[in-house]
């Protein structure tokens, strides 16, 4: 196991070399030039001075040197100064990804569950209409967008109900010190429902298949044959052999979920890391924008080594080799 | 002997299994695997039920536990103690007086220590005592209690099936090709645990391919073929040339074993073939 946990911990170094290799290269074929995005529609800057920038920065540097400039200093921890916020980059960061985890987490852990209890339920009265409801509800949301589900929401509870309020995280106009807890929270239901709802789809559906192959095993056959009820057969062996495979996809799940949360932070204009991202790659805020995606991708590289270790440590079949 | 006289623990009439499946896309058609079995079973009685793979064995220990699958329909009638076995009194009384040893160690749950499957079905505060008592009795030692399906061989898993099923008050024990695989010295082991069910008393239905060691505990031996019941005869009848046995194909089952000189002779003489 200690051997396993290694070996997956020398991916992600390897992981996070070759991905900032690739978004570094992206980066640099991309039409988007750093010194533009900094002197923005300020025209009075001269060529003279736009080429003093360019030589302060190290842009007329190779690309290669440039590569390994930005490694070192990301080695030590420093990710740049955003040029957008003119702040750094760690830090806006850390602030954002607060509010995005707390979105993606409630989500997480709501589709999660709700998800895996519609897919037991489904599967344990299979042919039924309840299951032909389960089953079509999450069908439908298998193939709707998320913008879209967003927007949907927007004007349902947010334009004609006014339930909730139409975006941002806090009420505007009002300082951040002064915003009440039960603001926040009236900001956080609309993205985090939209971000919920479509999880428990993807959950469901994998728990109910997994739940009927289990059903058609011999061993509950078994089960069956020695007078257990449908309920004690759930408790006893549907929950012990299906739980496992769930967890590990909720956690696989992490690169949907991140996905997932930057249409929906932008269609309700939360300030989350989804939207940040969108808006240093809209400006051209490269230290920003490559932050993100390299702290992104270290998210959901951790959802799944954490699949890969639960599998193991809660699987005592897995649990002797390695 | 009374046997006659009593009403039989168990009683399988006419029994009709039928499975409807598509084919083609759309038109249905029903398959009958199983389309005339009779067999009776009395307290302290072994009957064992013997036929080739496919013959409808297994589906007549399903059909009596009432776990056939949802597309089968069954027909006949199935008594237990005089009276009708209906679905809900199967669903009563599986796992309390009719209990089940299954034909395959799948049939235990790879994700549960095999002890604490055996208390499945106990009383929650004697489950724990009890499984310790039967694990002794079934020469399974106190820490495999712990222990996955997995870690044990096929040897202990036999016989962890065998502790599920005993029960107290349990009056049918239905095992289900107990046998295959199995080295001689765990046969005869499998084989006097069945017969300690039927010495307290209890009913054994024994499902098996195996005439030779079904003959060793069996009183009386059910012979089926394509779904029906060929002949029930008392065991004694398989013996020498098979004289006492009813039927033709009995008796050419019985001669053609390698035990009794795998007698094609006779095979001839009988006209028809054995194996159409």
């Amino acid at each position: 196991m200690a051997k396993t946990i290694l070996i997956r911990i020398v991916r992600m170094v390897t992981l996070i070399i070759g991905l900032s290799i690739l978004t570094f290269w992206l980066i640099h074929i991309s039409p988007m030039d750093p010194v533009n995005a900094y002197v923005g529609g300020d025209s009075s800057a001269s060529p003279e001075q736009i080429e003093k920038i360019r030589e302060y920065w190290g842009i007329d540097k190779s690309p290669a040197e440039q590569y390994f400039s930005w490694a070192r200093s990301l080695l030590q921890g420093n990710f740049g100064i955003s040029k957008l916020y003119r702040s750094p980059v760690i830090s806006i960061i850390k602030s954002r990804a607060m509010t995005s985890f707390a979105l993606m987490g409630t989500a997480w852990v709501l589709s999660g569950s709700l998800g895996y209890l519609l897919g037991v339920v489904s599967a344990m009265n299979r042919g039924k209409p309840l299951d032909k409801v389960i089953k079509w509800y999450s069908y439908t949301l298998v193939s709707t967008p998320i913008f879209w589900l967003g927007l949907i929401l927007l004007i349902v509870f947010a334009v004609w109900l006014r339930w909730f309020p139409v975006g941002l995280a806090a009420p505007a106009g009002v300082l951040d010190s002064e915003v009440l807890f039960i603001d926040r929270v009236r900001h956080f239901v609309l993205p985090a429902l939209t971000l919920s709802i479509l999880g428990v789809a993807n959950i469901a559906m994998h728990t109910r298949e997994k739940m009927i192959d289990i059903l058609n095993t011999e061993y509950v056959l078994f089960a069956k044959a020695r007078g257990e009820s449908k309920w004690q057969i759930f408790i006893n062996h549907g929950f012990r052999n299906s739980i496992i495979p769930a967890i590990s996809l909720q956690f696989a799940y992490f690169g949907e979920l991140f996905g997932g949360s930057v249409l929906a932070e932008q269609v309700f204009a939360y300030p989350g890391l989804g939207s940040t991202l969108t808006t240093a790659g809209l400006k051209g805020d490269i230290p920003l924008l490559m932050g993100i995606i390299l702290i992104s991708s270290l998210f959901v590289f951790m959802g799944n080594f954490i699949a890969d270790i639960l599998n193991m440590v809660v699987d005592p079949r897995i649990k002797g080799d390695g | 002997m009374n046997r006659t006289e009593k009403t039989p623990l168990l009683e399988v009439k006419k029994l009709e299994i039928g499975f409807t499946q598509y084919f083609k896309g759309t038109q249905k058609r029903t398959i009958k695997p199983i389309a005339d079995l009779h067999v009776d079973i009395h307290e302290g009685e072994i009957v064992a039920v013997v036929g080739a793979s496919g013959s409808g064995k297994s589906l007549l220990a399903h059909a009596v536990l009432g776990i056939l699958p949802g597309n089968a329909i069954c027909k006949g009638q199935i008594m237990y103690c005089g009276e009708e076995l209906t679905d809900e009194r199967k669903i009563q009384l599986r796992g309390k007086e009719i209990s089940f040893i299954p034909q395959s160690v799948n049939y235990l749950d790879p994700l549960m220590p095999v002890g604490k499957q055996v208390q499945i079905g106990l009383e929650k505060s004697q489950a724990k005592k009890k499984q310790q008592e039967l694990f002794c009795q079934y020469d399974l030692q106190e820490n495999t209690s712990n222990l996955f399906p997995y870690e044990l061989s096929g040897g202990m898993l036999r016989r962890v099936l065998f502790a599920t099923s005993v029960r107290e008050g349990v009056r049918l024990v239905i095992a289900d090709e107990p046998t295959p695989g199995i080295h001689p010295q765990a046969l005869s082991e499998i084989l006097k645990q069945l017969k300690k069910f039927a010495d307290a008393g209890a009913g054994v239905m024994l499902i098996t391919h195996d005439i030779m060691s079904a003959l060793e505990i069996a009183d009386r031996m059910a012979v089926i073929k394509d779904g029906r019941t060929v002949e029930i005869s008392e065991a004694s009848a398989f013996e020498g040339k098979g004289e006492g046995l009813q039927t033709d194909y009995t008796r050419r089952l019985w001669r053609a074993l390698p035990q009794n000189d795998f007698d094609l002779e006779f095979r001839a003489e009988g006209g028809t073939e054995l194996c159409p």
